[in-house]
């Protein structure tokens, strides 16, 4: 094989794939998405033919050529495409750039651009979860948006991201792109019951296997209970599980891993450790199992101890208050309505996988290259879990490919800790790798809590807010990561966003047999607010108010406490409020777009809208500390301790040091994260990249500005004999409140169940706009995720066996089912975060659902009350009222 | 996917060497069989460099399409008219990009509901070619070869050699309707249409475990229609699977059959 101009000596294995041979040798450019041929974030060309390398015989490439990204261009000549990308803002993560470039190289013009017209098909087979595809359209059209930012226009302009040019080439290093010459892998073994009692576990077959060297079970597991969840606080989360444990409560949980020379015959050794289960009665349905008798799934625990609020009902965390007279509020009203909404487990489908590879080095530390959003929080659980002190452990995150929650988790880096530390003892320094497949994504690792959402709301005949009830169950599946945590903050917002005298909220998160629920983009308030939003829709036909005027009339303003179900919220404050443009914005333009008009026979076409509230940082402490040195040569070096992952915070990070240091972004180089050398940071989570690490840059930038200054100011940058530097910290304390109103025309067709968007609007309140091209993008790629959860995504499960394994079975978001979002921003200035900016990550998933949910209602005269939305669905709802 | 228990892989160049041995599978394209762990395959047989032609026309005015032949290489192969073939290539979830080494003959041997060209061939009389262990040959309809999901009639030693196509159905005019749960999604239901004379022929595919035909008399009312698909999806029941509910797939079913049967008296003489 000739490798990107490279010959490549030796032969693949027999069974081995293309891409795996590619990696091999030394190609990491090529990406494994899927490893089932459906992503494309793999695909290469061979012999100038685009394929996808996951699923081709590796020996049909020998004697033929292979090109990847890194074969069409370098960062310093990228080929057309490859621009086209980095000018275009087409990636988030990145991860699944490579693939999507060299597709698009096999289909361009001489000038990089892809003739439109038959794009959607084109490239039904490249995901990209971070983007929503809009700007990926722009790169293939030609469009540009993004500068390079000059010297005091760093701040507010579409500055490309740093990592543009490394992304676009494959040059950009993910957590396993490293060289695998003596790196040992690890395979899991995985229950295949519910909920059994592991009676024995036989390694002794597996490890005869000639290049396996060891196996782990429950006997090597430290005896430390801990979770998988991670926060700022580790007493947020239960502490429910254990390294290994000897009884297993889902199906895929892992039993016992095997350590060998290559991942191949990881594998095979896998399928030979014998394990006997005895198996315990199950329970799948969260109302059964917080009925009494119901099957305990951690009933062995001790409540306090576990800080489980109550193991023998099943019962992770609860929540049960009332401010006022809901009864009697209810009962003065003119209009009640009420009703039950339910959503569905989905998928975080970052198109990297959880991987993580780990090491002691000679001096004794245990160093974990892990894809992680928190890399501080590892840190310091595997300290606790194994038993170390924090000081000799180190934790580094390159870049990560892709999150959305789901790396806010300690899933992979337990393992290959423990596993490197035996090694050692041995005297074996060989590096351990676990790389999970996406099966395992699907099956093995915490999906979005799925939640039953009852709400009863009464108005007066204004159509003011008399009552309001909310009562929730979540299914936080077999262990209690963010159970409670997205249990308290999915009923936070969504109620206190709006003004009433009498609020009830009853909220329970209940473990059962079925995979673990965990932290997903919005933690918890998508899915509340679609059983609120849709509850308030009902309630603006009942009084026959527009639904934004019924929100004018009823959302807090400034001044307003913020309420749920007890004293008002005590460290949240209005540092801006644009909720009010927010509504203006998304009615006027959707009311500005053309007339309803359906596209054929067969449709109706209706609107809906919705709004969201969310605080910009999470509560009880967020902490950032950063560190900005300034070289004689006017170079800027940017060490701070959080994790990108296609939120932008790079991007956002060097403009807000340039801005300070009065120098062209391009002059900033960041540090990755790295726990031996990063200030601590809490991570990237609760949508604080911007708005804590953020902030905290700028108060170092701002510090060194002022040495600068006090020098005599930049001309005084030649004349110095040293480096300036300053540590800046913030720490999340002070927490302010950001808002989106989304506002969709859709049209349903009955027969078939479609339904398709005609228009779709979000407006935000993000405080200043740091960089429009990013926040845009920012918006988009949250509205696309929203989009599949809400009309298509759906892992399912029965009886505690995930029946969608993959991305064949299951329905993310193609280039082909994600229309133009308008995306319009408000213009307030935030007192709390940095230059006057606010968070907007998570937030614009929330509102879209109910959005769509309210647009499908006006459409066809029924209300959808479960998600996905998906066209069976939608058929089966609509079918009384088309015959 | 690396598969890891295979440890050896060999070309076949001729006959003689699709003798399997134990542990032995044949790979075609390779695009599904290398897409999901294969724990009881330790041997790979390639039939790609058996040189068959991607297709041949027959004596008889037929087509011949060589088990090997990539779904790309179909669309090039000399059809009456090429909609069809470039429509059950679209119906198919994978990408172009897997096109260019997916195989015809894969295709039917995977024998997925939604497999589009199990779709084509069925609704064009198609009769799969076997290569039998003793040297032999078979010949059976498509409809009796994919007998149900990941079913088909294949015995121990026997390969795929082609699938022959008949020139009487290739030259009749046909129309295609496909319903799925996101539009370029994998197919839920999926109706081809085959105008002959005084009838129109209904293969049903993605809805039904196997493919169903059913003939219609030409202008039948549509209530006509539905009765007729109902029954047929009745007969082998409605399948199940993340790709759409029953239900749903019986409905869409019978409204892509009245669409089809429009759309072929609509260009009726």
């Amino acid at each position: 094989m000739n490798l990107d101009g490279t010959p490549v000596t030796g032969r693949p294995a027999p069974g081995q794939c293309l891409r795996t041979w590619i990696r091999a040798s030394g190609g990491t450019a090529v990406k494994k998405g899927c490893d089932t041929g459906d992503c494309g974030a793999c695909s290469v060309l061979l012999d100038g033919v685009p394929v996808h390398s996951c699923i081709t015989p590796a020996v049909r490439a020998e004697g033929r050529t292979v090109t990847t990204a890194a074969g069409l261009g370098t960062p310093e000549e990228p080929s057309p495409v490859q621009r086209r990308f980095a000018e275009a803002a087409a990636f988030q993560c990145g991860f699944c750039t490579p693939g999507w470039v060299v597709t698009a190289t096999a289909l361009a013009d001489e000038d990089g651009t892809v003739p439109d017209g038959d794009i959607d098909r084109c490239f039904k087979g490249n995901l990209c979860r971070c983007t929503g595809y809009r700007s990926i359209r722009d790169a293939l059209a030609g469009r540009a948006n993004v500068t390079r930012g000059g010297c005091g226009e760093a701040f507010g302009a579409s500055v490309a991201a740093p990592a543009g040019a490394r992304v676009t080439t494959g040059r950009e290093p993910y957590t396993l792109d490293m060289p695998e010459a003596g790196v040992l892998h690890v395979k899991l073994v995985r229950s295949p019951h519910a909920h059994a009692r592991v009676r024995s576990v036989d390694t002794s077959r597996a490890e005869a296997l000639p290049g396996v060297v060891l196996v782990l079970t429950h006997r090597d597991s430290p005896g430390v209970l801990y979770s998988t969840g991670r926060h700022e606080s580790r007493l947020e989360d239960p502490d429910d599980t254990r390294l290994f444990d000897d009884v297993v409560r889902f199906r895929g949980q892992r039993v016992a891993a095997v350590v060998a020379e290559s991942a191949a015959l990881a594998d095979r050794a896998a399928a030979l450790v014998d394990v006997t289960y005895e198996p315990l009665p199950a329970v799948f349905d969260p109302e059964e199992a917080r009925t009494p008798g119901a099957p305990l799934v951690h009933g062995d625990k001790d409540a306090a101890e576990s800080r489980i609020a109550e193991p023998g009902r099943n019962v992770v965390a609860r929540t049960s208050g009332e401010v006022g007279d809901v009864e009697a509020g209810m009962a003065t009203a003119a209009h009640t309505v009420s009703g039950t909404w339910t959503t569905a487990r989905v998928t975080h489908a970052a198109l990297e996988t959880h991987g993580a590879r780990a090491w002691v080095d000679d001096d004794g530390t245990l160093v974990v290259r892990t894809s992680t959003q928190v890399p501080f929080l590892v840190r310091d659980e595997l300290a606790h879990v194994l038993g170390r002190d924090p000081a000799g452990v180190r934790v580094i995150a390159a870049r990560v490919g892709g999150g959305f929650g789901g790396k806010q988790e300690l899933l992979v880096e337990d393992v290959v800790a423990l596993a490197a530390l035996r090694l050692a003892d041995r005297g074996d320094s060989r590096p351990v790798q676990l790389e999970l497949t996406r099966e395992e994504q699907f099956t093995a690792v915490p999906l979005r809590h799925p939640m039953r959402v009852s709400v009863r709301l009464g108005a007066d005949t204004d159509g003011r807010l008399t009552a309001m009830h909310v009562d929730v169950l979540s299914d936080t599946g077999a262990y209690g990561n963010h159970g409670p945590g997205v249990m308290y903050h999915g009923v936070h917002e969504s109620v206190a966003v709006y003004r009433c005298a009498a609020k009830r909220v009853d909220a329970e998160a209940v473990y059962t047999n079925n995979p673990p629920s965990g932290a997903f983009r919005g933690y918890g308030l998508g899915q509340v607010m679609f059983g609120i939003e849709s509850a308030l829709d009902e309630l603006a036909r009942e009084v026959g108010l527009s639904p934004y005027e019924l929100r004018r009339r009823n959302v807090v303003v400034p001044g307003d406490d913020l309420v749920v179900n007890g004293p008002p919220s005590t460290d949240l404050e209005f540092g801006s409020y644009g909720l009010d443009q927010c509504l203006d914005l998304a009615e006027q333009a959707l009311a500005g777009t053309a007339p309803a008009v359906p596209p054929g026979e067969g449709w109706t076409v209706g609107e809906g809208m919705a709004m969201a509230m969310i605080a910009t940082i999470p509560p009880r402490g967020h902490h950032s500390e950063a560190r900005v040195v300034l070289d004689p040569d006017g170079t800027v070096t940017v060490e701070v301790g959080t994790a990108e992952f296609g939120n932008g915070t790079a991007t956002v990070h060097a403009q807000l040091a340039a801005e300070a240091l009065g120098v062209s972004p391009a002059r900033v180089r960041l540090v990755p994260s790295d726990t031996g050398t990063s200030g601590y940071d809490s991570g990237a989570f609760g949508s604080t990249g911007s708005v804590v690490a953020g902030l905290a840059v700028q108060r170092a930038a701002e510090e060194v500005r002022r040495q600068l200054d006090a020098l005599g100011g930049p001309p005084a940058l030649g004349r110095l004999e040293g480096q300036l530097s300053a540590t800046g910290r913030s720490d999340g304390r002070r927490r302010s409140v950001a808002f989106n109103v989304h506002a969709v025309r859709v049209a349903v067709h009955p027969a078939s169940g479609e339904v398709r968007i005609l228009d779709s609007v979000q407006a935000v309140d993000a405080g200043v706009v740091i960089n429009p091209e990013q926040l845009r993008g920012q918006v988009e790629g949250g509205v696309a995720q929203a989009l599949g959860s809400a009309l298509q995504e759906e892992v399912l499960v029965v009886d505690g066996e995930v029946l969608t394994r993959g991305f064949r079975s299951y329905r993310t978001p193609q280039i082909g089912d994600v229309p133009p979002t308008r995306v319009l921003f408000a213009r307030t200035f935030d007192e709390l975060g940095p230059r006057g900016a606010k968070s907007m990550s998570e937030a614009p998933y929330n509102p879209v659902a109910p959005a769509l949910a309210n647009a499908v209602r006006d459409a066809v005269g029924v209300r959808p009350h479960e998600l996905p939305m998906s066209r069976d669905r939608i058929w089966r709802l609509t079918r009384g009222e088309q015959r | 996917m690396d598969l890891t228990r295979v440890e050896t892989h060999r070309f076949a160049v001729d006959r003689g060497d699709l003798a399997l041995r134990p542990g032995e599978h044949v790979l075609a394209g390779g695009t599904w069989l290398f897409s999901a762990p294969q724990p009881d395959v330790t041997g790979l047989v390639d039939l790609t460099s058996l040189g068959w032609a991607p297709w041949e026309d027959l004596p008889d005015g037929g087509l011949r399409l060589g088990a090997t032949c990539t779904i790309a290489q179909a669309q090039q192969a000399p059809w009456p008219g090429a909609g069809l073939i470039r429509q059950c290539a679209d119906a198919l979830l994978m990408s172009f990009k897997v096109q260019s080494t997916a195989t015809v003959g894969g295709n039917l041997c995977l024998a997925l509901p939604a497999g589009a060209m199990i779709a084509l061939t069925a609704a064009l009389d198609g009769e799969v070619v076997i290569w039998t262990p003793d040297g032999g040959e078979r010949r059976t309809p498509v409809t009796d070869f994919v007998r149900g999901p990941e079913v088909v009639d294949l015995r121990p030693g026997d390969v795929v050699r082609a699938v022959d196509l008949p020139a009487a159905a290739l030259s009749r005019p046909t129309a295609l309707r496909r319903a799925s749960l996101t539009t370029h999604g994998r197919t839920g239901a999926l109706v081809i249409g085959r105008a002959e004379p005084g009838s129109v022929v209904l293969t049903l595919t993605g809805s039904v475990p196997r493919p169903v035909v059913v003939a219609v008399p030409v202008g039948s009312p549509e209530a006509a229609v539905r009765d007729a698909v109902a029954d047929a999806g009745a007969r082998v029941g409605w399948y199940a699977d993340p790709h759409g509910a029953p239900d749903w797939r019986a409905a869409q079913t019978a409204r892509l059959a009245v669409e089809v049967c429009a759309e072929l008296a609509d260009g009726a003489p």
